[in-house]
């Protein structure tokens, strides 16, 4: 039988060593895992980027549930081990579980530093630690509009940055006068203060918190000096605290963090510790590097290997917020002993200081400028020996075309991703042997760039230097996916200089690379032959994102969304009833009113989907197309008392004419009869609204994902203009956008006053409106036509269950 | 215990478009590939929050994961980097131009 290793935690130090254990002895262990999270392994490190918005909690999932599965690894979640028994080798969970261990890895890291001030434990007082606290500062700053960061650090800096992006108005505590001010000298600090400060981040420096005020959620804070500031969400970010308390409850010895020696033992037989609640020679780290480090070491040592002993590792932060380029580490501030090189160039915002004491350097600045903080790094780490190098040819590698001259000078065990400790040679081998061409692929093949992402433009100057000319064709042009390095543009081109006709043959004739394409570039070629070909385009449903393939909306069981064609968002008793009827006989498990008008019936079964439709007898609502979504309207001049025109009439006239038309993305209209503008049309990729005498037409708003005022395009008289000039817009996108780009963007790219010259042609915007109808010419209802094919059913909407013979 | 089990008729399966068996209460999803290769997999996607796998674009020996568009081998199930997890595999037969499956 196996030996049992249990490991306590399930973050990102802790399963870096089980990982590094796999590699070295596979089958050596019984692995079980606690986690007192509900996840699996995440990159803490990147919390700061999904609060800031630039990644989701899944994007950061590093481990997911199938890895611990294929390992054999048994792991629980939500399940907090209270007891070690170090006499019987047992542990005991908060769910009263027993486990025995052979071996026990204590990995618990540590947990925000709460200030024991009076109002800590109020509503709307958080650490910045994990996912649940992300969530929660997500979920305040819909609610709530005050923030008060407590700790001008790295921590509290990103969580700062994440609450503005949030829309948060932001204070920030601190009690130091300067920022950061364990990884930055002043001058360095300033430049950073006065930056955030731009960016609307309000700071307060020396500022001793006293209280958290409020009755049962925070409404403020109160400092010493007797000040007080309003708050609705507190963030401490004052630091962390190793999480040790069960280890010591359990007599293993404790300082700050759990006592450790060069093989991550403890004091206690057959107990490691590793990560952040481990202290070696003193020194408890909070960043991953060092951590991966001891991974490495105590993976070895549970292998049987002898390993290097761990020495302790010097560190080096960066700040992930955007618009401030900073780097430090090792030593930060002057001394007698230390001689510096500084430039320090106000203008451009660049500052760099690198500490040398006899010969060596001990120490690095940088803040506006950090692309030389790899080698700056590894001169510190490696302790070089600089007396034969200028001042300047250490603050800097040469002029134009370092990089690779930087990537030239390191040799191949110089270590590149210092969070996963990938060296120089590892990457060259990886992009020589896979034929890799990406940082994306040098990632996923190596890990190199995965964790903080500092590395990555290191990364792509190693792939420069190592496929010369190759790489500058693939880099510097994005082609429209991986397939292929040709851009939107010259795909377009191909098709109208080639004439080509079907997705098969423009892959074929351009040269894919993959065959048969892939699930970015087929949607985008089938939609530019519709676009360029407009009497005689064979369409590929094949090539189809799904939902416009299946005619429905998939849900993530499995389970299409139907969603009837209502133009205008006008319905009758008549239709109501029909559709209840539907709803009744088919179980739908939940009927909705969406956000365009339109009644959706979700969680209809695919092989129900034909026939639900022919009960309902009306066209498809298209609710999943890159297509005419909804004319949402208001009542208007009909019923209303303010209405001055007919909203109802003008959107039903709009969603009638364009139909089913294929666009490069959604497009949503608004008709409203009165500036009070009740159908949101200023969100609204076309809105109208009805003013006496006429309409307004407003282009390129959004309510989505990147909320945008429309523009105003232009104001007419008559609902015939309003058509003409609509037809002419669309056209004009549906010809110049790229696929899956929105109006809004789109509009963004090429200009409003472009657009605008372009349509005051009459002659142009006639010839725009003939390929409109000609376009529209062709489209036929589709749920109509599956009903009455069989060979359409069987193809996409068939389940068959099959019966198991009994033997 | 292995069960062989037919499934459908070779020549008429289309192309690039996968078919749903419902086995046993389990779903599996039976492709054929533009080259005349048929594959079964399991019709759920390791991805955590799930996902069916029948009505994904198919590529070469590749399906496009239509819910979160991770791209799966339906040769070996496996989820091609930087995604990563595995989906079941089915032995296939065909004799007689009867596609049979193994489970």
């Amino acid at each position: 039988m196996n030996k049992k290793l249990v490991m306590i935690g399930n973050g990102m130090a802790g399963i870096r060593t089980l990982e590094e254990l796999l590699k070295l002895a596979p089958n050596a262990y019984d692995i079980t895992v606690f986690g007192k999270e509900p996840h699996p392994n995440y990159n803490r490190i990147q919390l700061s980027t999904v609060l800031q918005g630039d990644t989701t909690i899944n994007d950061i999932i590093m481990n997911d549930w199938n890895w611990y599965k294929d390992n054999g690894i048994t792991l629980y979640t939500n399940e907090e081990i209270v007891k070690i028994d170090t006499v019987n080798k047992r542990l005991v969970s908060d769910q009263g579980r027993i486990s025995h261990y052979d071996e026990l890895i204590i990995a618990t890291g540590s947990n925000s530093f709460i200030l024991p001030i009076p109002g800590a434990e109020k509503h709307g007082v958080t650490g910045f630690r994990d996912i649940k606290d992300c969530e929660t500062m997500i979920e305040t700053a819909k609610t709530h509009k005050k923030a008060v960061v407590i700790g001008g650090g790295l921590l509290g800096l990103e969580a700062a940055r994440g609450l503005l992006n949030l829309g948060m108005e932001v204070d920030v505590v601190h009690l130091m006068p300067y920022l950061m001010e364990r990884q930055l000298d002043p001058v360095a600090s300033k430049m950073l203060e006065k930056e955030l400060e731009a960016q609307g981040m309000n700071f307060l420096m020396e500022k001793a918190t006293a209280e958290i005020l409020g009755d049962e959620r925070v409404t403020g804070l109160r400092f010493q000096d007797g000040t007080t500031v309003s708050a609705d969400l507190v963030v401490m970010a004052v630091g962390i605290k190793p999480n040790v308390s069960l280890a010591k409850e359990s007599g293993i010895k404790v300082n700050r963090g759990i006592m450790v020696n060069d093989f991550m033992e403890t004091s206690m037989a057959n107990v490691y510790a590793v990560g952040e609640c481990a202290e070696h020679r003193e020194i408890v780290y909070g960043l991953v590097a060092p951590l991966y480090e001891q991974g490495k070491v105590l993976a070895e040592f549970l292998a049987g290997k002898m390993p290097e002993p761990y020495k302790g590792s010097v560190v080096g932060t960066q700040l992930k917020v955007s618009g401030v380029d900073l780097f430090s580490a090792g030593e930060i501030m002057d001394d007698n002993t230390t001689k510096a090189i500084k430039v320090h160039n106000e203008f451009d915002g660049v500052y760099k200081k690198v500490l040398i004491r006899d010969n060596h350097v001990v120490g690095v600045v940088l803040y506006g400028d950090t692309k030389d903080s790899t080698r700056l790094f590894r001169m510190l780490n490696k302790k070089e020996d600089i007396s034969g190098l200028t001042s300047v040819s250490i603050l800097s590698s040469g002029c134009e075309g370092h990089a690779s001259n930087d990537v030239a000078t390191m040799t191949d065990d110089d270590l590149v991703c210092g969070c996963n400790g990938v060296s120089k040679g590892t990457i060259v081998n990886a992009i020589q042997a896979n034929g890799l061409t990406t940082v994306e692929e040098v990632g996923s093949c190596t890990n190199a760039g995965r964790s903080c992402g500092r590395c990555k433009s290191l990364i792509s100057d190693i792939l420069a230097y190592t496929l010369g000319d190759e790489y500058d064709k693939s880099a510097k042009k994005a082609g429209i996916c991986g397939c292929t390095h040709l851009s939107r543009d010259e795909v377009v081109a191909e098709i109208k200089e080639k004439g080509l006709t079907s997705v098969k043959e423009v892959m074929n004739v351009l040269g894919w690379r993959n065959e048969e394409g892939c699930s970015k570039c087929r949607p985008a070629i089938n939609y530019y032959l519709g676009m360029i070909n407009i009497e005689n385009h064979q369409d590929d449903r094949d090539s189809r994102l799904v939902n416009e393939k299946m005619h429905a909306n998939i849900q993530k069981d499995g389970t299409y969304t139907v969603v009837p064609r209502m133009y205008g968002g006008v319905t009758s008793a008549k239709d109501l009833k029909t559709i209840a009827e539907a709803a009744e006989k088919y179980d739908v498990p939940l009927v909705k009113l969406t956000g365009g008008q339109r009644i959706g019936l979700f969680g209809v079964k695919k092989e129900d989907l034909p026939s639900i439709w022919a009960d309902l007898g009306m066209p498809s609502g298209y609710a999943y197309g890159k297509t005419l979504r909804t004319v949402k309207t208001c009542v208007g001049a009909k019923f209303c008392r303010y209405g001055t025109q007919d909203s109802m009439g003008l959107g039903i006239e709009l969603e009638k004419k364009f139909e089913r038309l294929d666009t490069p993305h959604k497009v949503k209209m608004g008709v409203s009869g009165c500036p009070r503008n009740c159908a949101e049309s200023g969100i609204k990729d076309i809105g109208f609204v009805g003013v006496d005498g006429g309409w307004e037409i407003y282009v390129g708003g959004n309510g989505g994902t990147d909320l945008r005022a429309g523009d105003l395009l232009g104001k007419v008289e008559t609902e015939e203009e309003v058509m003409e000039l609509t037809g002419a817009y669309l056209q004009y996108y549906r010809e110049t956008a790229e696929y899956l780009e929105r109006t809004s963007k789109w509009l963004e790219r090429v200009g409003l006053d472009h657009i605008k010259e372009v349509l005051a042609d009459e002659d142009t915007r006639k010839t725009l409106n003939e390929r409109m109808d000609k376009t529209l010419q062709r489209y036929i209802e589709p749920w109509q036509e599956a009903i009455q094919s069989k060979e359409i059913i069987d193809k996409y909407y068939s389940k068959q269950e099959v019966a198991v013979p009994v033997r | 215990m292995m069960n062989k089990i037919e499934l459908a008729s070779y020549s008429t399966l289309p192309e690039r478009i996968g078919q749903v068996f419902s086995i046993d209460g389990k779903e599996i999803a039976l492709f054929k590939l533009t080259n005349g290769d048929i594959h079964a997999i399991e019709n759920r996607s390791p991805h955590p929050k799930g996902g069916t796998l029948s009505d994904g674009l198919v590529s070469g020996e590749y399906v496009f994961c239509p819910v979160y568009d991770w791209k799966i081998s339906l040769t070996d199930g496996r989820v091609q980097a930087p995604d990563t997890g595995q989906v079941n595999v089915y032995p296939l037969e065909v004799s007689d131009d009867k596609v049979y499956i193994i489970v």
